[in-house]
């Protein structure tokens, strides 16, 4: 009854749909949310989303500046400007450029501008690696972004609509960072289901009461402030990224309604009555669950995944909710953090939400697909059948798993 | 250039770079700051790179710009100002906003010669309509004197020490106009705090070209901390600084390059006053031997054959 309605509201909403990669998808989305000023500079796997825009702007299809930086620290610096100016405004880069622009992520968030950014992880140099994983996007979780990690370039799309109906909302005004997988995603072929432009715009209104530079109403933007000061004005914004977690939910609420779509903070895969649950983030490591969850099940274990779709602010109970339940719970990393007591970035946090919420129960920490090494759904499998083992004789690893890794 | 003001008395009466700054005292680029936005007027956005101007002039919560103001970081004025530049033009045409301003850039030496440079280059290069101005006080001040690209030959600074072995910076001062010039913008000009209305005239002149794309004014604005000399001098040593022929008056418009007064008259050598009298009242060359004085004459004596070549040329 309910997928009859939603379907009934994507025939009339969706105007084609595609084949399109992760990428391209998200220069769809920002084509019809009607951006005025994009910011480029080509960084693999990031270059076909700016190509595809630079099209777009060639074709007359999207009335916009096209900006050509000379470098991802610009690209970010002259989106920062524009967007102070009023503007509605996209950048997209990955890791080398990730990492130049940095700083700037900081000021963005700082200066409380309403930047979009799509960013498909890819490893960090050296040895340098074109290929993708999430150590970029991870660098950049304490830049006091809201980042999205989307598992499909039909959720890359909808969640770069989503972004710009969250990111410019007075009570947020934040840049949001829309991330997938590098490569599996960027450049992987899906069908995506595109919607007509008045839906959107319907969804995406700009907010022109934010501060702007304009003569009429001067403002002082980007100042100094003392430490009498700098405390107070940096908590804001960590409030306000806390308190964004509220009105990411009210907007997946309405695109769900709007659109027919069942999004949320985490998504759940055979989960409510689970032993045993794998976390994951992003397109690959997800799917490869599931499948591998599918398997487990045919073969009597009750498996599950749980996929963190909002990775800042970090939807600590929604998690917790997800997996309070399970026996053991492993959290699969594409990232790594040396030098911590685990090596994997995101089971710090999962570590933190349970503990915090005084859940007790045995996480294991797993690495894999670190350079876009090769992930199995039988990785996966066998890490579920691990689980039961360690389950079963109470013994589970006290240091980082790292799958895939050659000894 | 164009010629706006006649005299000083023909300049607006308005201020919108207020007083109560925590700028020192006898501050170059403040004054430097005061006849810039005093010529440009309030129809303009103005985006400041890191460094003295931005730190001493934001203070939260105060603030000495009553026109908008825009500091993201030290390196990114170029782009950021950019982006405000395309922004207005975008939201304009697509009838969103029409936020009617020119856009100014202001940074200092090192936020220009050196660890801004890529990004001017990459916003002279496309071709923004935005006015590029550096204040040049000849090293990083903020940070406390450390030498920059655009710190003379020979000055002492806190990184270019005097010592037994080695005595002030080692390196000559880096052409920035020629650099800028070459990207064929339609204006680039040098100017002095001690000559404000030909600064004033250069700023209008500028900020009329931006139509046609990007504008860069090079200011000496001498500093009393880094250049050691007593605060009272500042306006006196930037004169001698032209008078001497250290920092001509030129400009390039449109592809000919012209001098300006008083340097129009600087070609012939004899006309300029003895590079000592501009050297000798600053503490940052009071190290200077007989030898290093000549050799500090002979460099001006070769760029001033530089500039009479190019006049030549493009004159």
């Amino acid at each position: 009854m309910m997928e009859a309605k939603m379907l009934g509201i994507r025939e009339e909403i969706v105007k084609e749909r595609l084949g399109l990669t992760s990428n391209y998808a998200a220069a769809y989305a920002v084509k019809t949310v009607d951006v005025d000023v994009i910011a480029a500079y080509p960084i693999t796997p990031q270059t076909t989303i700016i190509e595809k825009l630079a099209e777009f702007v060639a074709n007359g299809e999207l009335d916009a500046e096209y900006i050509p930086v000379e470098s991802e620290h610009s690209a970010l610096s002259a989106v920062v400007g524009a967007s102070a100016a009023g503007a509605r405004v996209f950048t997209a880069t990955a890791a080398q450029g990730l990492e130049f622009m940095h700083e700037v992520l900081h000021i963005t968030s700082g200066l409380r501008l309403p930047v979009v950014m799509a960013v498909p992880g890819r490893a960090l140099s050296a040895p340098i690696s074109i290929h993708g994983d999430y150590q970029d996007i991870m660098n950049a979780r304490d830049a006091g972004w809201i980042m999205i990690i989307a598992s499909s370039a039909q959720e890359v799309y909808d969640s770069i609509i989503m972004a710009y109906r969250i990111a410019e909302d007075q009570r947020v005004l934040l840049p949001v960072m829309v991330s997938y997988d590098g490569f599996l995603m960027s450049h992987t072929t899906e069908p995506v289901e595109l919607y007509h432009e008045e839906y959107v715009r319907k969804f995406t209104p700009r907010n022109l009461s934010r501060y702007r530079l304009d003569p009429r109403k001067p403002i002082t933007v980007g100042v100094i402030a003392s430490p009498d000061w700098y405390y107070e004005i940096k908590y804001q914004a960590v409030h306000a990224l806390r308190e964004s977690k509220q009105v990411i939910k009210e907007v997946h609420e309405e695109f769900n309604k709007a659109f027919g779509t069942n999004y949320d903070l985490v998504e759940k895969y055979m989960v409510d009555d689970a032993d045993y649950v794998l976390i994951t983030y992003g397109g690959a490591s997800s799917g490869n669950a599931k499948e591998a969850a599918r398997r487990a099940r045919e073969r009597g274990l009750r498996a599950g995944v749980v996929r963190i779709r909002l990775f800042r602010p970090f939807p600590a109970d929604e998690l917790v909710n997800a997996v309070k339940d399970a026996k053991i719970v492993a959290v699969v990393d594409r990232a790594l953090t040396p030098g911590d007591v685990y090596e994997g970035p995101v089971f710090s946090d999962v570590v933190s939400a349970l503990y915090s919420r005084n859940i007790e129960k045995p996480v294991i920490s797993v690495v894999h697909g670190i350079s876009q090494r090769t992930m199995l759904a039988d990785d996966f499998y066998n890490l579920y059948k691990m689980l039961d083992e360690y389950a079963k004789t109470g013994v589970y690893p006290r240091s980082t798993v790292f799958l895939g890794l050659r000894s | 250039m164009k010629v706006y003001f006649r005299t000083i008395k023909d300049l607006p009466v308005e201020e919108h770079f207020g007083p109560g700054q925590l700028t020192c005292a006898g501050c170059g680029p403040s004054i430097a700051i005061r006849w810039l936005i005093k010529a440009a007027g309030s129809d303009i956005i103005v985006v400041n790179a890191t460094g003295c101007m931005e730190v001493t002039t934001t203070s939260y919560p105060y603030t000495a710009w009553s026109i908008p103001y825009l500091h993201v970081a030290f390196e990114n004025a170029a782009a950021a100002a950019s982006g405000v530049e395309s922004a207005l033009k975008a939201l304009g045409r697509k009838g969103i906003l029409d936020t009617k301003a020119k856009v100014m850039v202001i940074a200092g030496d090192g936020g220009t010669y050196d660890i801004g440079l890529q990004s001017l280059s990459g916003m002279l290069e496309r071709g923004h309509g935005v006015l590029y101005v550096l204040y040049d006080n000849e090293a990083y001040m903020n940070t406390g004197i450390q030498r920059s690209g655009g710190t003379p030959h020979f000055a002492w600074t806190t990184t270019s020490p005097v010592g037994s072995k080695l005595r002030g910076k080692v390196q000559r001062k880096k052409d920035i106009m020629s650099i800028v010039i070459g990207h064929h913008i339609p204006y680039a000009a040098t100017a002095n705090i001690a000559y404000p209305i030909d600064l004033a005239n250069k700023v209008k002149t500028a900020l009329d070209y931006l139509d046609e794309g990007p504008a860069f004014i090079h200011v000496l604005a001498p500093c009393p901390p880094g250049w050691r000399y007593p605060e009272e001098m500042t306006v006196e040593i930037a004169r001698l600084a032209t008078e001497t022929g250290y920092f001509p008056l030129y400009e390039w418009d449109h592809g000919r390059i012209r001098l300006n007064p008083p340097s129009n008259t600087h070609l012939d050598k004899s006309r300029r006053k003895p590079i000592i009298e501009y050297l000798k009242r600053q503490g940052r060359f009071s190290h200077l031997t007989e030898d290093d004085i000549k050799e500090i004459e002979k460099e001006i004596d070769e760029y001033w054959d530089y500039l009479a070549r190019l006049i030549k040329a493009f004159g």
